[in-house]
């Protein structure tokens, strides 16, 4: 027998393979609860034996059959359409009736010790069908062409798929080693003349040489690329929203793009670093969108750029001042969002490695706990905790409500110390009450008693009271809707409207095309240089951390 | 009585002539062989009857009562005896006295007498076949008298039919010495020597097959499922397919009317074996007294004899796979005219303005060596084409010189592709089709893009921005200023203009399309049996053609126009002319569905790909099977020729392209890569490279030009069949094109070799 495999090597795989096919036979029972539902009632079982084992062989032919139309249909799934052509060339009537795209629709019943598959035929109101307002019309066929390669290499537009998938991104982040292996062996092909296939594109395969003596981590910016990466940042930070539009759809959707994040990522961080300090909340806001547009990205692997857009992202969360005249200017929109957008790292990046969940939380906790804390980095404290969850909220901010209650009633009722203060501390306390009334409504048991909750949360405890009733009778009203249990990312509002110039709401009209070379582009005087010499990149994740602290430390005067 | 015999062979010729007329189509070029030299005669001409369902009752009618109908294959056999001797004057008469209708043949050189000269070359060819296989003479010799007596009993009924085809299993022995006998043979085979030990495993499926089926047909319901389970793991994977099949066949009703089975026992299982192995395994056979095994040998299967080295493993491998064996290898040895035809010559007025628009585009100068270069080309006669006048083609009209020349415009800024030199590839996504989509084609030209679905519908898209319009109707027509200038384009109906236009007409899903050359017809065929012939003028059907009467999955028209060729599931492939409600020929052969058709470029030749896991070349002249190709191992689903009409590439639900050299008749690569069906193969228009798009989403490249080159045909491997495939195909990738969702269903060159991609968006 050794021999005899190791003449087929294919039989011992087959033996695996092959379940026993000869014994797949309908059960008995089925053939008898047919015989009833026309009216035969008592059959003998040898008749049932019978009658299965002919049963199944004609299924299997028929489903045989069906196969082929399958194929031909150039399809890899088998459809209802498939077994009536199957029983039409074999001169049966086929089942009229069961035409479904997409599941069959029997249902499952037992009882009485019995099991059968029934099809289920709701009784359905005709004045329902009528008053209900129209589906959509499906749509016609159309013809749409792309290119799927020039001259042998396959273009990065949306149409394709990613030129390099974001598991091979990850292995070349995580496993650099390894990740020059495979290179290697691209290489190598190439000089064989099938380097087209490879992920190696915007025409580098033909610079064999320069790829060789480059080490893999940078990457050699295309021409084209160069220019896409200009218009874009450019329409990103410009004036224009249309174009901004544009470009922010063009990073959220461009599978392309990997080979650029590197300078994204520094061109956001280093933009932030300089703003801050400039206090442009206008440009804070559209890094922030950038940021938003990238991480909406599904084709980038984002884990290898953290490290600098975290604390881009926190320092706009955080920091002490973001605009020129802090009591007009509605900076806290960008902390919410900014807040929103640390939320949506946290929950999508991190790891029992990484830890960012928990080292965040702990940065955003201390500078909180901080008496000499100013009331704006104190917002953006506990607007990022709270994006992070009900949980964090309830064992984290609940339970200090009291004493920053009792600051906001320092500054709201005692002596006027500054406008500014009392602005800070009236938007610390409706963010309190906004997201503790809800997490509270969840939690704490009925009647909301006003008194009640004065002693359990201080100051901010009767207003809480009537938040909490509002959001309870809110609740019960869209009992459906509401589902705020989770991370609240994809809330409607994640579109940033600030008072300050037009920049609100414009995520919604995106145009599919790909960005267009604006002909002449005004730059804002305010606009960071685009960083030419990006920074060292850094080695590891850890520095996330440090430089979180150092963004934080960078608000405390 | 010589001189009767043979009168009796053409009688029963003409009987199965006649057999095709009448829409029974299940008769082969093999089957004829057969019958003259074998016993089992009878039943395989019953076979052809009863494995063509709703046929038989047809059959039985056209022939019902006995004597009548030896009477009028007699007659039937004088006027065949009078036509070939020229005595058309006669053949008239006679035909009138007798009241025979004239559809038994309706032009000299058409399907009837080109069948009937096909059969008597064959049994020639049969003779030299039974001289080579000196062990089966004794069985021979017997089997003439029952070519005789073959036509003459009456079929009245299907049951009897199969019993015939059955009663072949009757003898048997015990039931419980199967498994011994086979393990015996297993054991024996694996003492043998390594180089025979190969060949003689191809024993074991043939011999499996049958002994189970044995086993089913005398009752033996229990020691068949033992036997089944015990030896079904030793077959090869690649029969795992027929091995479903046949596992779900375990009672002897079951065997009544299943095709796959009749299949076995009507074809026999065709095995090379050299000499030497074939020696070694009778002498155990014969020393063992292992008659049962001896017996299923001889009645199943036909064993091809060679001299010289025993065939590797990979060799056979190769090879093998398909529902009946290799093929035999006489079945290649007819000359194939591959060669193209030669190139009308342009007249010299359309030359010169081909030569104004050369300068209007400013280069004249070029225009001189190229010309002469078509020129001397177009003058030399290609040894291997077939003479111009071969099959007739329909003359040029002044539409397609001129279409000529804009192809050969095109041809001049032709991309030379290569290795170093990949074609762009634009992709046409079909959005929205809800996975209906079930065929697509394109003009040569590249301007027009149809559409089949599976709700029965055909569209036809302009990709160029000239849009599709409609002709005026009859009333509007009859106000036009004739003699006008721009008449053809007086006559289109601005109104109507749109980007796309829907046909509809069939009741089934369009499985096969096709553009005439000229673009002025459409073809389509579908589930619902015919095939249908759209006027591109009006965007109505002209033509519904009737003759399948099952599914019809794939239909072409031939380079020339004016024919097409269509094929389907009652297994049998259809030449037509457009003018022609009925089919000019039938090609009948294959043991299954019939999945594709392609003409040769030079529209002498058609090939054929099928379930049956084989491909055959037909002689379009005289109906002829005259290459079977084997080796895939699953159903084909794509055919391309070479644009020199020398070789071809296939492609199956294996994932694996086969190349063929036609002229050999051989296979000469393998291409590996694909990881579901083909569904598309195109070469470039210069032939180095070969496309192929798959259900795997893929669009993947291949170096033609190497893998040609890399074949080494001595006179060995040429006479013998036996070649070594290079191993690694890998070399020969030159790129692969993932889509995001979108399978490849079809591909196609432009003039000037860009690679337009089609398939349907699958979300």
């Amino acid at each position: 027998m050794s021999i005899r495999t190791a003449l087929c090597p294919t039989t011992a795989m087959a033996e695996e393979r092959r379940p026993k096919q000869c014994t797949v036979v309908l059960p008995t029972e089925s053939m008898k609860a047919m015989a009833e539902s026309i009216g035969v009632g008592q059959l003998q079982e040898e008749s049932c034996a019978a009658l299965s084992e002919e049963v199944s062989y004609r299924i299997k032919e028929i489903a045989q059959d069906a196969l082929k139309f399958m194929h031909h249909g150039k399809r890899r799934k088998l459809m209802t359409s498939d077994i009536d052509h199957a029983l039409k060339i074999k001169n049966v009537e086929p089942l009229y009736g069961f035409q479904s795209q997409e599941f069959i629709p029997f249902r499952f019943a037992s009882g009485g010790g019995r099991e059968l598959h029934f099809y289920e035929e709701k009784e359905v109101d005709l004045s329902d069908i009528i008053n209900t307002p129209l589906p959509r019309v499906p749509l016609d066929v159309s013809l749409k062409a792309h290119w799927l390669s020039i001259e042998g290499v396959q273009p990065a537009i949306p149409e394709n798929p990613p030129p390099a998938p974001k598991e091979q991104q990850k292995a070349e982040s995580t496993e650099p080693l390894k990740a020059v292996k495979p290179g290697q062996e691209e290489e190598g092909s190439i000089q064989k003349g099938q380097g087209a296939t490879s992920a190696e594109a915007k025409g580098q395969c033909k610079k064999e040489g320069l790829i060789r003596m480059k080490p893999r981590s940078t990457h050699e910016l295309s021409v084209e690329q160069q220019l896409y990466y200009k218009e874009i940042t450019e329409a990103c930070v410009g004036s224009c929203e249309a174009k901004r539009a544009e470009a922010l759809q063009s990073i959220a959707t461009d599978p392309g793009l990997y080979q650029m994040l590197p300078r994204f990522s520094t061109f956001i961080s280093e933009g932030v670093r300089v703003n801050v300090v400039q206090n442009n909340l206008a440009l804070l806001i559209y890094l922030m969108r950038m940021v938003k547009a990238l991480m909406d990205n599904p084709t980038l692997y984002l884990e290898k750029y953290l490290h600098e857009l975290i604390p881009a992202v926190v320092t706009c969360i955080v920091s002490k001042q973001l605009c020129l005249r802090p009591d007009v200017d509605n900076h806290w929109a960008l902390r919410d969002f900014a807040a929103r957008l640390m939320a949506q790292s946290c929950k999508t990046f991190s790891t029992t490695t990484n830890n960012i969940q928990s080292r965040i939380t702990k940065t955003f906790t201390k500078s909180w706990l901080d008496e000499k804390t100013q009331w704006t980095t104190r917002y953006g404290c506990i607007a990022g905790l709270s994006e992070l969850g009900p949980d964090v909220i309830k064992t984290l901010i609940i339970p200090r409500l009291t004493i920053e209650g009792a600051r906001i009633k320092a500054v709201i009722e005692g002596p006027v110390v500054s406008n500014i203060d009392k602005i800070g501390a009236d938007h610390v306390q409706s963010l309190l009450l906004k997201h503790c009334a809800s997490v509270i409504a969840k939690t704490r048991p009925l009647p909301d008693n006003m008194e009640q909750y004065r002693v359990d949360y201080g100051y901010l405890g009767p207003m809480l009271c009537s938040h909490v009733v509002k959001a309870r009778a809110q609740a019960a009203l869209q009992a459906q809707q509401v589902n705020r249990t989770t991370l609240t990312i994809t809330q409607p509002r994640s579109t940033l409207t600030v008072s300050q110039s037009g920049i609100g709401g414009s995520v919604g009209s995106r145009t599919p095309s790909i960005i267009k070379v604006p002909s002449s582009l005004t730059l804002m005087s305010t606009r960071p240089g685009t960083p030419t010499q990006p920074s060292p990149p850094a080695t590891k994740y850890i520095v996330m951390a440090t430089s979180a602290g150092a963004s934080s430390t960078q608000q405390v005067p | 009585f010589h001189r009767l015999f043979i009168l009796l062979v053409h009688a029963h010729f003409i009987s199965k002539m006649a057999a095709v007329q009448d829409g029974q189509v299940d008769l082969e070029v093999e089957k004829k062989e057969i019958k003259t030299e074998t016993s089992n005669d009878g039943s395989g001409n019953n076979n052809a009857n009863s494995s063509s369902p709703g046929s038989t009752s047809l059959g039985a009618t056209s022939k019902s009562p006995t004597g009548p109908a030896e009477d009028q294959q007699t007659l039937l056999a004088v006027l065949q005896f009078l036509k070939r001797n020229k005595l058309n004057e006669s053949v008239d008469i006679l035909r009138r006295e007798a009241g025979l209708s004239v559809e038994i043949d309706d032009s000299p050189g058409s399907a009837s007498g080109g069948a009937g000269s096909g059969g008597a070359s064959n049994s020639t060819v049969d003779g030299g076949d039974t001289n080579s296989l000196l062990s089966r003479v004794s069985i021979a010799i017997p089997a003439a008298p029952a070519v005789t007596a073959a036509p003459v009993p009456p079929k009245g009924l299907d049951q009897p039919d199969v019993n015939v085809v059955l009663s072949a299993y009757s003898q048997q022995g015990d039931p419980d010495l199967y498994p011994l006998y086979y393990n015996g043979l297993k054991k024996f085979i694996e003492s043998v020597l390594d180089c025979h030990r190969a060949e003689l495993s191809q024993v074991f499926y043939p011999l499996f097959v049958h002994m189970y089926l044995e086993l089913v047909y005398n009752n033996h319901e229990v020691e068949a499922k033992q036997f089944f389970e015990k030896f079904s793991g030793d077959q090869e994977c690649y029969y795992a397919e027929d091995l479903r099949i046949l596992s779900g066949m375990t009672k002897k009703e079951h065997m009544k009317g299943n095709e796959t089975m009749l299949d076995f026992r009507t074809s026999k299982f065709v095995l090379r074996i050299s000499r030497d192995s074939y020696q070694l395994l009778k002498r155990h056979l014969q020393e063992r007294q292992n008659n049962q095994i001896w017996n299923i040998i001889q009645e199943h299967l036909y064993i091809d004899i060679f001299d010289g080295m025993p065939r590797s493993k990979s060799q056979i491998d190769a090879m093998s796979g398909s529902l009946a064996g290799e093929a035999k290898r006489d079945a290649n040895k007819t000359k194939v005219f591959y060669g193209l035809l030669k190139e009308p010559e342009i007249e010299v007025p359309l030359d010169d303005e081909d030569e104004e628009a050369e300068n209007e585009e400013g280069k004249p100068k070029k225009k001189k060596p190229k010309k002469d270069s078509m020129g001397s080309k177009s003058k030399k006669q290609d040894p291997n084409a077939p003479q111009q006048t071969r099959i007739p083609l329909p003359e040029l009209k002044d539409s397609d010189k001129l279409d000529k020349i804009m192809n050969m415009k095109e041809a001049a800024k032709k991309i030379r592709l290569g290795s170093d030199n990949l074609p762009s590839i634009c992709f046409y996504t079909f959005l929205n089709a809800y996975q209906g989509l079930t065929a697509v084609d394109i003009t040569d030209d590249s301007s027009l893009i149809a559409g089949g679905f599976a709700d029965s519908t055909v569209r036809v898209w302009s990709v160029t921005p000239k849009k599709l319009r409609r002709v005026k109707s009859a009333a509007d027509l009859s106000n036009i200023d004739k003699e006008s200038d721009d008449v053809l384009e007086r006559i289109m109906d601005e109104k109507t203009a749109s980007e796309s236009k829907i046909l509809y007409g069939h009741s089934g899903p369009v499985y096969g399309i096709s553009f005439s050359p000229d673009r002025n017809y459409l073809l389509s065929s579908s589930e619902d049996g015919t095939v249908r012939l759209w006027s591109l003028q009006t965007f109505t059907c002209l033509v519904g053609y009737k003759g399948h009467n099952y599914p019809v999955w794939d239909t072409q028209f031939s380079p020339y126009g004016y024919y097409f060729v269509s094929g389907g599931h009652d297994r049998v492939a259809r030449l037509w002319a457009t003018d022609h409600y009925q089919p000019l020929r039938m090609f009948a052969g294959h043991l299954a569905d019939v999945t594709c058709t392609r003409f040769h470029p030079n529209s002498n030749y058609v090939a054929t790909g099928s379930a049956d896991r084989t491909i055959r070349l037909w002689d379009v002249l005289n109906g002829n099977c005259v290459r079977i190709l084997t080796g895939h191992k699953g159903p084909i689903h794509s055919l391309a020729f070479s644009p020199n009409g020398k070789f071809m590439a296939s492609g199956a639900t294996d994932g694996r392209v086969l190349l063929w050299d036609i002229g050999h008749g051989l296979m000469i690569g393998e291409l590996k890569g694909h990881t579901d069906t083909i569904y598309a193969l195109r070469f470039s228009r210069d032939g180095e490279i070969l496309a192929s798009g798959s259900m795997d989403n893929t669009v993947k490249l291949w170096d033609t030009l190497k893998a040609f080159d890399d074949v080494e045909l001595d006179d060995f491997t040429a006479a013998t069949g036996h070649i070594h495939l290079p191993e690694n195909s890998q070399e020969l990738l030159l790129g692969s094109y993932t889509t995001k969702s979108t399978p490849v269903i079809h591909l196609h060159f432009t003039r000037r070799n860009l690679l337009l991609a089609a398939g349907a968006y699958n979300p």
